[in-house]
């Protein structure tokens, strides 16, 4: 290995870490709804997809890059609630794979309906000015795109476990994954909860794909491989887990990355590897509990 | 239950092999009868799984996809004959499906299908990267299959008609051994562990062992599925491997009716035969697919085939 430096394997790291904050952000989405609903979102993907779309557009149309940031959150959360409300919730009660197949079919009309929207070529993505470039991070230069989707991604963290931990809200959410009739007994209206978890779930999966969308490649197939990766954040972390999700996309963000600067070839394969190793040896994850995995 | 109904799921083997007989002279054209036959075998090795075990793969394009490409890779690059180049398909895929299974029945419910989804995504990867075998992302071609030699007699495999015969053969076998395992001991204890694991379990039958054995036997077939594909179309596309593949299977099987021996069939009929009227008027069927999917989940969630079955049981007022 010539020309490997320590700066280079610093700048890869921070590089994966960007990429695994979108993994975790991801995740986190996921976790979330599954955590309250028991519902695996498979449109997760596709929502992502949209968010990027819609971020894209928005961009485009009002010029303001944060602008953009609070419309494309407030739109994947709005389809989201109206997942819940008309498609999800006639499904509670009907077993666990109903509600997922459902959201596999919609993950099919959402990536159409883009595709009837805005083509099949999908949009140019677009780094809002102010981000545009590098700047020096101490062991080299590293783009300043990615350093705000770091810093982005760890605010949105923030404020998922602020809402969890230190609100009323999150106090009833907690109680309601951990036990729905009390929670019902108690005069909570369950169902706005999770209709408001869910678009919250959907919300940040938007909110990922925005904040992706200067990093890739903006087309309606986009959320395909990326729902898979998400669920190997989620296996790796273990299902349900929010720590877990935040952990786990980050540290898949490192294999990535890090695999890609020694084996450029197998990059694609070494976050299934890292899942494969976790299955064998802790099959619910790493923060995940024994048992709880459906 | 209705006589006719009776005597259908009776002489299941019989029943379906007479129907299928006919059926190219039903459809429009075909090809698309084949299609139907390909994706239907690949449907009822996917419902082996789901449907009589309870355990919703989103990896199964995986099984079709090793089964095409190994089949493709003998012809193309080793130039086998197509008796060996399909037998190959057919282990490579059970070989595929025992890794595969060996690490997804670890988990349950909604973790195995998500891990069975990433799962796939390796084989998509693997098959993807090893370009100079498979061709990328361009797929393989050239699994040119001009005549059968049958016992000596040379049979003109471009011939639409012939060539759906030929692969009905192959299909009426799988269908055989589907029902026979559906009869046999195994079927119960696969029925059993969808109703109750832990009662299985309880009664003594080896749960992990019956597990990875039907995820091998689901593999083979949807890998024989995926050989007979590769025959037909001459090429093998690399979304073979895409999980929006797996969830064709997925959907044909809830479409159809899911844990009914015909239902994977019917929903493979209906949903590719929707696809070819509908890509006629527009180019997004994906949506109209996705649309009526989600239709049968909410309202139909027994498919086409368990409701009729359903209907007809509820008239006789037994069962």
């Amino acid at each position: 290995m010539t020309g490997l430096t320590f700066e280079l394997l610093c700048m890869q790291l921070l590089t994966g870490i960007a990429l695994g904050s979108i993994y975790a952000l991801l995740a986190l989405g996921l976790c979330l709804i599954f955590g309250m609903l028991n519902v695996v979102n498979f449109a997760h993907g596709a929502f992502f997809m949209v968010g990027a779309f819609m971020g894209v557009y928005f961009l485009g149309v009002t010029g303001n890059f944060w602008f953009s940031l609070v419309l494309t959150p407030l739109v994947t959360g709005g389809l989201g609630l109206l997942t819940e409300r008309f498609l999800v919730r006639p499904l509670y009660g009907r077993g666990l794979d109903y509600p997922l197949l459902l959201t596999f079919g919609l993950s099919y009309v959402l990536i159409e309906a883009m595709r009837v929207i805005f083509g099949i070529e999908g949009l140019p993505s677009v780094t809002p000015d102010g981000l545009k470039g590098t700047v020096d991070v101490g062991f080299g230069f590293f783009p300043k795109y990615r350093l705000f989707l770091i810093a982005a991604t760890a605010l949105i963290i923030f404020g998922v476990w602020f809402l969890i931990q230190k609100t009323r809200y999150g106090l009833i959410i907690k109680a309601g994954a951990a036990d729905q009739e009390i929670v019902k007994v108690l005069g909570v209206d369950i169902a706005k909860v999770w209709l408001l978890v869910f678009g919250l779930g959907c919300a940040i999966a938007g909110l990922s794909g925005i904040l992706a969308s200067p990093t890739r490649s903006v087309n309606p197939e986009m959320g395909i491989p990326i729902l898979a990766e998400s669920f190997v954040v989620t296996v790796v972390g273990g299902l349900g887990s929010p720590l877990g999700a935040v952990v786990a996309g980050l540290l898949v963000g490192v294999v990535y990355s890090m695999t890609s600067l020694f084996f450029p070839d197998l990059s694609e394969l070494s976050i299934f590897v890292l899942m494969a190793v976790v299955l064998l040896i802790r099959p619910q994850g790493l923060f995940g509990k024994a048992g709880a995995m459906g | 239950m209705n006589p006719l109904f009776q005597l259908i799921a009776r002489h299941r083997v019989l029943a379906s092999s007479l129907f299928l007989m006919v059926f190219p002279f039903i459809m429009p054209y075909e090809a698309l009868a084949i299609n139907i036959l390909i994706f239907g075998l690949f449907a009822m090795g996917f419902n082996l799984l789901f449907g009589y075990m309870g355990m919703l793969s989103f990896g199964h394009a995986a099984f079709l996809g090793i089964g095409s490409y190994l089949t493709g890779i003998a012809i193309v690059h080793y130039s086998m004959p197509w008796g060996a180049a399909i037998l190959i398909g057919v282990i490579g895929a059970a070989i595929g499906g025992l890794m595969m299974g060996f690490l997804a029945i670890r988990t349950r419910g909604i973790y195995f299908s998500m891990v069975t989804l990433a799962l796939g995504q390796i084989v998509f990867y693997i098959f993807y990267k090893a370009e100079s075998l498979t061709g990328g992302e361009n797929g393989l071609r050239g699994v040119r299959v001009d005549t059968f030699n049958i016992l000596g007699f040379p049979v003109d495999f471009l011939n639409p008609l012939i060539k759906y015969y030929i692969i009905l053969f192959f299909v009426i076998l799988a269908i055989w051994l589907i029902s026979r395992i559906l009869n046999s001991p195994l079927g119960a204890v696969m029925e059993a562990i969808r109703e109750n694991e832990k009662r299985a379990a309880a009664c003594g039958f080896d749960i992990t062992r019956t597990k990875l054995l039907v995820f091998i036997l689901s593999a083979a077939i949807c890998g024989l599925a995926g050989s007979l594909r590769a025959l037909h179309l001459s090429i093998v596309p690399i979304d073979s491997l895409n999980y929006l593949q797996s969830g064709q299977a997925v959907m044909m099987s809830i479409l159809g009716g899911m844990g009914t021996f015909f239902g994977p069939f019917v929903g493979a009929a209906v949903m590719l035969y929707l696809e070819d009227v509908v890509t006629t008027f527009t180019r997004h069927w994906m949506a109209v697919i996705g649309l009526v999917f989600m239709f049968f989940v909410l309202f139909f969630p027994k498919g086409i085939w368990g409701t009729i079955l359903n209907k007809f049981n509820q008239n006789q007022g037994s069962k």
